[in-house]
């Protein structure tokens, strides 16, 4: 145990996530010793980061504005939407300039365990965005885990008797990846996600 | 396949060893409470990531040290893998293999493979299903290692499914459209695709492991074959739902799964667990027309333990490579007619661990490499 506020320091950074409490420790020690205008600064960015930024009053993106920035962007195909998990998938996505239509980010995934339930996700006002028919695609990009597969399923049962496309990401292999470091569910699941070479 | 080279580090009494293992028979002597145990322990958890002798990996960690290190130089054909697993519980392991770090730990399951004898075998035959469900999933894994992802989505889906029984049934069932009830169909659904995945596989498991445990019963207990099968070892897989006859594919498994899931949606709802599906399966063992649960005598159960292990070593054996026998306390358990069984069949077996309290437990022939072990400590004399 360290003295008084050098502890309340190692104990907030331990509350972060993937840091122990030897990261913590280091980072705490790694400010102790670092330019007073530099942890001012750090300091500054923290209390803003909570003061200005908000969500996306329609897809609950993180934004400064009312609107994120793809929201707000005109040039957007409107029929195609995007669901994920979080704002970081978003970022992931855009990074792939791939995708032009827009986001809905549910805050997470089904997981009783954790106690998430449909209705601690933004799924009330995925339905209302859907509501105008101005959507023809949604394509479902939760993560390709247990708990995002039971996501899409969950969507998908709800989202196709609306007559709308629904689609699900691939998932499989990893460009410029060996086949032989494949792991064998990966592998097994590109298996099963195999497609017909001559379309 | 065998082991040359073992290395611990804080794992169980051991503050660092290295021991240098050959091909053959090696014997660790010593009193009890030594640490003859933690070593062949030690090789088993490089092969299947968990301790026959406890579910949790705290007792694994000397007490004192965060985690545990395990590495060991494997030799297959004439081809060399250093595997390296830390054991960091309340975190998750990880493993090298080769020195390159392993995305996930469970990859480097199957590149050892073990069958480990134990006193504890006699629950095989006379303790709870559990015990025989995990003798078939290990065997899965150490045949298919793909299955540990399976086994390990299956226990998810299951905890996630319990949880969400449990809020259901306490809200009531009365009101319509609650939305626990409405993603429990989801969760039934992944229910059905991976315990059927689960269950198939252990389907075939134990019909390719039916004759080598007939087989083997008769060398251990000595039996005379009676016609027509009359007290032949055997084993059946007891489903909890009734399977559809015939040879079945998973999409029917599945199917079937799910059709009892709806039939048991009240009583599931009451008592806020899954009461089907391969968690709750068992395996029946019978020697002639009887079970041996209830029927068969001590020997009698002995001598069963020994041919399902014995069963599944040839299985594996079968596959290809030699597993890495391991004999831990066993000697002293059996009488000399199924000492001289073993016996045998470790003489022609690529690498085999035996520990023992007194060398007088060890037939005299297997003390080939011996090594003593007191205070955590390995003394090692290599030649006879």
């Amino acid at each position: 145990m360290y003295e008084g506020v050098v502890q309340d320091l190692v104990d907030e950074l331990g509350r972060l996530p993937g840091i122990g409490p030897k990261s913590a420790q280091r980072i705490a020690f790694h400010l102790l010793a670092a330019d007073a205008t530099d942890v001012h600064r750090l300091a500054a960015v923290l209390a803003e980061v909570k003061e200005k930024v908000r969500f996306c009053s329609v897809c609950a993106n993180v934004t400064e504005e009312e609107l994120c920035r793809v929201c707000r962007d005109p040039r957007r195909d409107l029929a195609l939407l995007c669901v994920v998990e979080e704002p970081k998938d978003v970022l992931a996505v855009e990074r792939t300039r791939e995708f032009r239509g827009r986001y809905h980010v549910l805050g997470g995934a089904i997981s009783p365990i954790e106690g998430i339930g449909p209705e601690q996700l933004r799924i009330r006002e995925l339905m209302v965005r859907l509501a105008d028919g101005t959507v023809t695609e949604v394509i479902i990009a939760t993560d390709p885990n247990l708990e995002g597969e039971a996501t899409a399923t969950y969507l998908t049962r709800l989202l196709r008797p609306m007559g709308l496309r629904v689609t699900r990401l691939a998932s499989g292999l990893p460009v410029g990846g060996d086949l032989e470091y494949a792991d064998e569910v990966t592998l097994g699941r590109a298996f099963e996600g195999r497609r017909s070479v001559d379309d | 396949m065998y082991v040359s080279l073992l290395e611990l580090i804080d794992f169980r009494s051991y503050p660092h060893t290295e021991v240098p293992l050959a091909a053959g028979v090696s014997v660790f002597l010593g009193p009890n409470g030594q640490g003859k145990t933690n070593l062949v322990e030690a090789v088993d958890y490089i092969a299947t990531q968990s301790s026959h002798r406890v579910s949790s990996d705290q007792p694994l960690v000397r007490s004192g040290a965060d985690r545990a290190i395990v590495r060991a130089q494997v030799q297959r054909d004439d081809r060399q893998a250093l595997i390296e697993v830390e054991i960091n519980p309340g975190g998750s392991n990880r493993a090298r293999l080769n020195g390159g770090q392993l995305t996930k730990a469970r990859e480097a399951l199957g590149i050892l493979r073990t069958v480990l004898f134990s006193p504890d075998d006699l629950d095989l035959v006379k303790g709870d299903p559990s015990a025989r469900r995990r003798f078939l999933d290990d065997l899965l894994v150490a045949r298919q290692p793909r299955f540990a992802a399976v086994r390990s989505d299956y226990d998810r889906v299951l905890r996630q499914r319990n949880t969400l029984l449990k809020t259901a049934g306490r809200s009531g069932r009365s009101r319509p459209g609650d939305s626990a009830l409405s993603t429990l169909e989801v969760w039934d659904a992944h229910l059905a695709r991976t315990g059927a995945e689960l269950l198939s596989a252990r389907l075939s498991l134990t019909a390719d492991l039916r004759p080598h445990l007939t087989k083997h019963y008769t060398e251990v207990a000595q039996t005379v074959p009676k016609p027509g099968g009359g007290n032949d070892a055997d084993l059946s897989y007891r489903s909890s739902f009734p399977l559809p006859p015939g040879a079945v594919s998973r999409p029917e498994l599945a199917e079937a799964l799910l059709g009892q899931v709806a039939v048991r949606r009240d009583d599931e709802l009451d008592r806020g667990v899954t009461l089907v599906g391969p968690h709750r399966d068992d395996v029946t063992f019978t020697l002639g027309w009887l079970p041996t649960r209830g029927y068969s005598s001590h020997g009698e159960s002995w001598s069963f333990a020994l041919a399902l292990r014995l069963a599944a070593f040839s299985l594996l054996r079968s596959d290809g490579d030699d597993p890495v026998l391991i004999l831990d306390d066993v000697f002293a358990e059996l009488d000399d007619a199924r000492r001289i069984r073993l016996a045998e069949l470790v003489r022609e077996t690529e690498q085999v661990l035996v520990t023992a309290a007194v060398p007088s437990d060890v037939p005299a022939d297997l003390l080939e490499h011996r090594f003593d072990v007191r205070d955590a400590k390995v003394t090692g004399a290599r030649a006879r």
